[in-house]
């Protein structure tokens, strides 16, 4: 019990963290237009190749001898880019479809 | 300094995170929005390229072998995203979000092995107080409890996404059936529940190898303290059960997603999308770094949302979906019934019912995506419009594979934002309406959902396309629809079929109406 409430002190920052952002999460998705579901989970598919960083943090800190680290780390190198650069390059070229036809017929309103 | 350097471009990345979903909330711009948390993300990647210190004060190394991956991932990534057609889309996020898990899965494998292979031999002279003698408290390490079990969560979470990813993926562009054996959830809590157990079990044991036993405590007041020296060493099994725990979870994502229908599919792609961010959220304790918390955490509250709203939409709840009651049971309930006799209708008449009446009410599905037909229905609604027929869209939160998918694909063929209808919408508009055409729809259209009890989508809500005048349903085949359900609409005296391809039913159309 102890253990825990210490971890619970010097991990006080972190919790924050984590509990602003799920209620900022569920702020910033509850006015989504239903149109915007697919770009947005895209996006959010595309937001969450964050864990790319974790990746070169791994490759990087890797030593030159430790192989079966080299490969896995190269390999998450990889596919973290994957969803990160296929994520936001999936989402604009949704996104570009709608701008588009809004500068195309702005008078089609009826 | 570069240190702080580094703190600035993660709360900037952070901020873009938060504003970027913000700005994709409204059509005007969202563009912008994705742009903006791209540019964040560039940041804080090449900001920890080259920034980045452990607590050491040491910078990363290997920039060969970083350089060469980003360029990798980036270049297929870039192929891969611009070469899908619309109509695969969904099945492209759900890939990319199964490239993310498999991320989180291998930071953790490495993670593991790195904290294993350190060096934890215990050097008594730490523990030993030259005045008070050995101090007991002294002789347990202190063990990285936190740290393990984020390491475990991360390869839990992100194994489960990565396999459960690839089956959606496999099941939405036909490669994987849906499949479902006798007990299947059973099997699945069962399964969820050993990896958890295993997982508490392999905390213990570790946490137990780090505690030193009474022969060893005897052995160490014997020697000269100063020079003791204890080797702790992790057994096999630890490395074994580690293994074992990372084959359960992708076991356990396969058979997760696999008895799910097609039609439940954009509810389990929203929430893996979520379970990503929470596995890329572990990264974040792990290395306690803060952007990696933040978006990570942010994706998984609004991933859970969406799913939960996308449940919503079809008035069920989430543990319904995932239990499941579309696919192989479905089929069973619904067929012992009297269906009537469907009448077709030839594209001639069809098109001068269309090209007469006042409004026409569109309502596309799966079909319309799977045939490509997208093009041929806005040529359709521009030459009704030009007869001066009204033409609006009746869109369904959950028709085709993925919330919006129809939205997504009637854009790529020009059709102006105004004339889509969200259901409710639509539903005020039907009474009013002459025509409705529905174009490879056939769930969200099946009034069984207000009428049956029995029937496995009872209680979601639906177009009422019956409130029109006519009904005209374009279909390959009289097969029932994605969960497996036959539909009562189609055998209402109002209701004609005009069976066929779409794209190539709609051309016909077009050609027929020209002529009249």
């Amino acid at each position: 019990m102890q253990n825990f409430f210490n971890w619970i002190t010097s991990n006080q920052q972190i919790i924050y963290i984590v509990i602003l952002m799920v209620f900022v999460g569920i702020e910033v998705i509850g006015r989504v237009p239903s149109v915007l579901h697919t770009p947005l989970m895209s996006g959010a598919n595309a937001i969450h190749g964050v864990v790319i960083i974790g990746a070169i943090i791994v490759m990087g800190k890797a030593e030159n001898n430790n192989f079966t680290a080299l490969i896995l780390g190269f390999l998450a190198v990889v596919l973290g880019t994957l969803n990160v650069v296929g994520g936001f390059v999936v989402t604009d070229r949704m996104l570009e479809m709608f701008k588009k036809k809004k500068a195309h017929n702005p008078n089609n309103i009826i | 300094m570069e240190i702080s350097i580094l703190t600035v471009l993660y709360l900037v990345a952070s901020v873009s995170f938060i504003l970027g979903l913000k700005m994709l909330s409204h059509p005007e711009t969202a563009r912008k929005g994705n742009l903006a948390a791209a540019a964040g993300m560039s940041l804080a990647i090449f900001g920890t390229i080259f920034l980045y210190q452990d607590e050491d004060g040491s910078k990363l190394h290997n920039y060969g072998w970083i350089f060469t991956g980003l360029v990798i991932g980036g270049i297929i990534g870039v192929a891969a995203a611009k070469k899908v057609k619309m109509t695969a889309m969904p099945e492209m996020v759900s890939l990319f979000n199964g490239m993310g898990g498999a991320c989180a899965a291998l930071i953790s494998l490495v993670e593991f092995n790195h904290f294993a292979a350190t060096d934890f031999t215990f050097r008594i002279f730490e523990a030993y107080d030259s005045t008070a003698g050995i101090d007991e408290d002294m002789l347990v390490l202190p063990v990285p409890t936190a740290m393990i079990i984020t390491v475990l969560l991360g390869l839990i979470i992100g194994s489960i996404s990565f396999a459960g990813s690839m089956v959606a993926w496999g099941k939405l562009n036909g490669r994987i059936q849906d499949k479902t054996f006798k007990g299947h959830h059973v099997s699945n809590l069962v399964l969820l529940g050993g990896i958890l157990i295993i997982s508490i079990l392999l905390i213990i044991q570790i946490h137990s190898s780090f505690r030193l036993g009474p022969e060893e405590l005897r052995i160490l007041h014997l020697r000269n303290p100063l020079l003791s020296k204890i080797n702790i060493t992790l057994p096999v099994s630890v490395y074994i059960v580690f293994y074992a725990i990372f084959l359960l979870s992708l076991l356990y994502g396969i058979l997760f997603v696999l008895p799910i229908g097609g039609a439940d599919m954009p509810v389990v792609i929203s929430l893996l999308n979520s379970f990503t961010g929470v596995a890329a959220a572990c990264g974040g304790f792990l290395y306690d770094n803060k952007v990696m918390l933040t978006g990570g955490i942010l994706v998984g509250a609004a991933g859970t949302l969406l799913t939960i709203l996308m449940c919503r939409a079809m008035n069920r709840s989430l543990k319904n979906v995932l239990i499941g009651s579309f696919g192989g049971n479905a089929s069973q309930t619904a067929v012992n019934k009297d269906q009537g006799q469907f009448k077709e209708i030839t594209l001639n008449d069809a098109a001068v019912v269309m090209a007469y009446a006042n409004k026409v009410m569109i309502v596309p599905g799966y079909g319309l995506a799977v045939a490509q037909a997208q093009h041929a229905c806005h040529e359709l609604e521009k030459i009704l419009n030009e007869r001066g027929v009204n033409v609006k869209y009746a869109i369904h939160p959950v028709a085709g594979r993925m919330p919006g998918h129809m939205n997504v694909l009637l854009a790529e063929a020009d059709v102006s934002y105004e004339k889509l209808l969200e259901m409710e919408h639509a539903n005020d508009e039907f009474p009013t309406t002459d025509v409705v055409l529905v174009l490879g729809a056939n769930d969200v259209v099946n009034p069984a959902a207000k009428s049956d009890p029995d029937s496995p989508i009872y209680g979601m809500p639906i177009l009422d396309v019956e409130l029109a005048k006519t009904v005209i349903v374009n279909k390959r085949s009289m097969k029932p629809g994605y969960a497996g359900i036959e539909n009562q609409l189609f055998f209402q005296p109002k209701t004609s079929m005009l069976f066929g391809d779409a794209k190539k039913v709609l051309q016909d159309l077009i050609g027929e109406i020209k002529n009249l």
